[in-house]
């Protein structure tokens, strides 16, 4: 695999938190423990684990909302770590992310397509008067309609709640987008329909995917490779395939036993 | 006499007047469960579920809930026309209920086996040191490591499993007939969930305590119901045996809720089997 084909470098990243001890020494959580992965140009790569495992961390330092204790991150070529401000921000245009619950990461007193429509202000990237048109064209794709552009989050149900935070994750042109549990929160129904629109917008847009996720079918039909962590450590890594099919760790083995499928034992 | 169900609900109605109108959350639904026999009620968000496991216990706190119709028979008596009284005298006694957070549920501040005596000493006429006795039993029971230890530990001291074990406990300290258990691990992590599943599934073969099982989870159905209710829109679209209703729905929305359910392609499936 050749370096220009690689997006995402991550090198023995290393995240510990310390509660200052008032006395004495006060005590230390290694939420991140090592991790290191590479992901490449248009794939989706799968962080998989329980809860504390460490994924959401690792999904926040890719694009240091949360500055790592230690470690290495390259973006395409960049040096994520090291980077100044100034530069960082310009970088951050291209490294986006969807969180589990987007209705409580908008703010609910501003109009959704007012939010959509900052990311593409914010860094220039269309004439102001192009900029409604493109908040609408971009409302449509995620399967929403334009006159709901001047309506506020909390007139919107999950499911569509989820589709803005694409939108607004898209709206400003990202080569990678950082999915952290997108449909854990949906029924079953509006979950399918969202990883459908996904994989549309990554095929049409060469867009590469970090999904987080503690569901293991949504990571099988997600994803290209995956790597399966367990308290802040990277057990196993590896195409889905291989990682399902045949999995090398205990952890791996006891996630899969888990999973209870609508069928009779 | 004996073959009459433990449970038998028929045509219950329960609406939420709001200013924008009334809202039939539980609009006309019958379904029973036999002595002994687990249920699954399952459905998406606002099918109506929850309601109903709330309505049976006439837990519908708001004063704009009302339970407009119907009929909810518990060894042959309607529920509906108990007294407050005889209602308080039935619930954790006869009929008792778990949830999904049982965090909320625990009181913080008291330690777990003192909530557990306080149950056991509202409902049971024994002494304190009695009641300590059976809730160290009900903690051994839901297979608590530690139990004697652990009897003296708040709710935040436990992890999440061990939280809904502890309220697992709780709902069973007095023997019920029938738990009614409204998405219980559906917080919980896939390994823990599958524990406290199977650990519904041994109370139920051991103690003979039916369960009503509220989910969105045909996983959680599959596992542990022997009978399934399908809820939408305050109706119940299908019922069934739990092998008939997942091989073979019939009901369209059926199909199209167990059609969206992500699976694990089968050949992965064989490996990790």
């Amino acid at each position: 695999m050749s370096a220009r084909d690689v997006l995402v470098d991550v090198q023995d990243l290393r995240k510990v938190y310390r509660t200052p001890g008032t006395f004495g020494k006060g005590t230390e959580f290694v939420a991140v423990h090592g991790a290191s992965f590479q992901v490449n140009r248009g794939e989706t790569f799968g962080l998989i684990g329980e809860s504390g495992s460490g994924k959401t961390t690792i999904g926040r330092m890719l694009l240091r909302l949360l500055e790592p204790t230690s470690g290495y991150i390259e973006f395409d070529g960049y040096e994520v770590l090291t980077l100044t401000r100034p530069r960082l921000r310009a970088l951050r245009r291209r490294m986006q992310i969807v969180f589990q619950d987007s209705g409580s990461a908008f703010n609910p007193r501003l109009s959704v397509g007012e939010q959509v429509a900052y990311p593409m202000r914010k860094f220039g990237l269309y004439p102001k008067g192009e900029v409604k048109a493109r908040v609408i064209e971009l409302l449509e794709k995620v399967g929403l309609q334009a006159e709901q552009a001047q309506r506020y989050p909390h007139e919107f149900s999950g499911g569509q709640r989820q589709r803005l935070g694409i939108a607004r994750a898209l709206a400003a042109q990202p080569d990678l987008v950082v999915l952290d549990e997108p449909t854990s929160a949906l029924d079953v129904s509006v979950q399918g329909q969202i990883l459908a629109l996904l994989r549309e917008i990554q095929a049409e847009r060469g867009l590469t995917l970090v999904l987080i996720s503690h569901n293991l079918a949504v990571i099988q039909h997600m994803c290209d490779r995956a790597a399966v962590l367990h308290q802040g450590e990277i057990v196993e890594q590896a195409p889905v395939d291989e990682l399902f099919g045949s999995p090398r760790s205990e952890v791996t083995r006891e996630l899969l036993d888990a999973v209870l499928e609508p069928v009779l034992p | 006499m004996t073959n009459e169900p433990l449970l038998k609900v028929t045509g219950l109605r329960t609406h939420f007047s709001s200013e924008h109108g009334t809202v039939k959350a539980v609009d006309g639904v019958d379904f029973q469960i036999e002595r002994g026999g687990i249920l699954g009620v399952v459905g998406e968000s606002g099918s109506g579920k929850s309601v109903t496991g709330l309505s049976i216990l006439r837990l519908l706190g708001s004063r704009n809930a009302t339970i407009a119709g119907g009929q909810i028979l518990f060894h042959g008596e309607d529920l509906l026309t108990k007294s407050d009284r005889e209602m308080r005298e039935i619930r954790g006694k006869q009929i008792s209920m778990v949830f999904q957070n049982a965090m909320t549920a625990l009181d913080p501040f008291f330690r777990v086996g003192d909530q557990l005596v306080e149950v056991i000493r509202l409902h049971q006429r024994v002494g304190k040191r009695e009641a300590k006795l059976k809730a160290l039993e009900a903690m051994e029971l839901v297979r608590i490591p530690e139990a004697s230890r652990r009897l003296s530990s708040y709710p935040h001291q436990l992890s999440g499993g061990q939280r809904q074990r502890v309220m697992i406990a709780l709902a069973l300290s007095c023997g019920p007939d029938l738990l009614i258990a409204d998405e219980p691990t559906t917080a919980l992590d896939a390994t823990v969930q599958k524990q406290i599943i199977d650990l519904l599934a041994e109370v139920n073969r051991e103690l003979g305590t039916a369960i009503l099982m509220i989910t969105h989870d045909f996983g959680v159905v599959a596992r542990l119901c022997r009978t399934v209710a399908v809820m939408y829109q305050g109706k119940i679209v299908e019922s069934g045996d739990v092998a008939t209703v997942l091989e073979k729905p019939e009901d369209p929305y059926t199909q199209k809720l167990l059609g969206s359910v992500l699976r694990l392609r089968s050949e992965v499936r064989r490996v990790s089997a």
